[in-house]
């Protein structure tokens, strides 16, 4: 067992998961498919990624209507101009939510998300409940997430079956108006990203 | 075949294995063509080691959630999206 993974669980105890794909990555190093390098890069490319990105990218845009114009037309375009390299090749596409229509993201078929953005899915967007009833009773789901909107508001869920990674730009808060973007992006949370709840002062 | 925008479709109601991108619940349903993505290899075959290519059209497809769901507890207006290939989409001639 080598020591110089980063990555390297807690010594003892194992899942059989984390057991699997460790002799699966140690074929590869061993096979030369993989380089150690390679793996490492990988993984750093992973936790360089994280939902202060979205943060940033959303209280740009409530402060900034051109880049507000720009991140709704061409996600990746946005990103790339706040330094954010999303290289990933699934596309990337922000949808707005008004005080007409709400808008919550689930990926029924397993979980798709924005990595290239936000890094990744927390566990419950992983699992069989919420991939389930996200589509089925979204706004219960969204109610046991602290958030109800009105009966007059559009829920609209976006399953991402394929080629498309979806992230939500909430609305600003009220009493928000004087404001400086930094601390705007502190108020938005990854669950405003998904659409599960919205940011709150 | 290619759709417009506004046109109604049908999710075909192929049972057909493997990392197909069509889920369950859409099979047989129909909804309305809102845009057209782009054009993907098709993941279908790029699961399996393939090129995938010729590309295939990807569109994202509206549903309105009570025809999906006979039980669906909110507001009629309440919609999804879903991103379907256009292999997988026939067009909708019924008047529901």
């Amino acid at each position: 067992m080598s020591d110089h993974h980063s990555h390297e669980e807690t010594r003892g105890i194992m899942s059989p998961y984390a057991a699997r794909i460790r002799a699966i990555e140690a074929l590869l190093l061993e096979k030369g498919v993989l380089t150690e390098p390679e793996v490492q890069d990988s993984i750093s490319y992973m936790e360089a990624r994280s939902p202060a990105n979205g943060a940033k990218l959303v209280a740009r845009a409530w402060v900034n209507p051109d880049f507000k114009a720009l991140l709704l037309s061409d996600g990746k375009a946005a990103a790339s101009e706040l330094g954010m390299a999303p290289e990933h090749p699934a596309e990337f596409i922000v949808v707005e939510n008004t005080p007409e229509l709400h808008n919550l993201i689930v990926c029924t078929l397993c979980s798709c998300y924005p990595r290239a953005i936000l890094g990744r899915p927390p566990d419950w967007y992983k699992s069989f409940e919420y991939r389930s009833r996200a589509v089925r009773e979204p706004r219960a789901v969204m109610r046991e997430f602290g958030f109800e909107p009105p009966e007059d508001v559009e829920v609209v869920v976006h399953d991402s079956t394929a080629d498309v990674r979806y992230m939500v730009l909430p609305m600003r808060p009220p009493g928000t108006e004087d404001m400086k973007e930094e601390k705007l992006a502190g108020l938005v949370t990854r669950d405003s990203l998904v659409g599960v709840n919205v940011p709150r002062l | 075949m290619t759709f417009e925008p506004g046109e109604r479709v049908r999710v075909l109601p192929s049972e057909k294995p493997g990392h197909v991108r069509t889920p369950a619940y859409l099979k047989g349903k129909a909804g309305w063509i809102e845009s057209l993505i782009g054009a993907f290899p098709n993941p279908e075959e790029v699961a399996y080691g393939l090129s995938g290519l010729p590309e295939r059209p990807l569109y994202k497809v509206g549903f309105k959630q009570t025809d999906l769901w006979d039980d669906y507890r909110g507001p009629a207006e309440d919609y999804l999206y879903a991103d379907i290939y256009e292999h997988w989409l026939e067009p909708e001639r019924g008047t529901t």
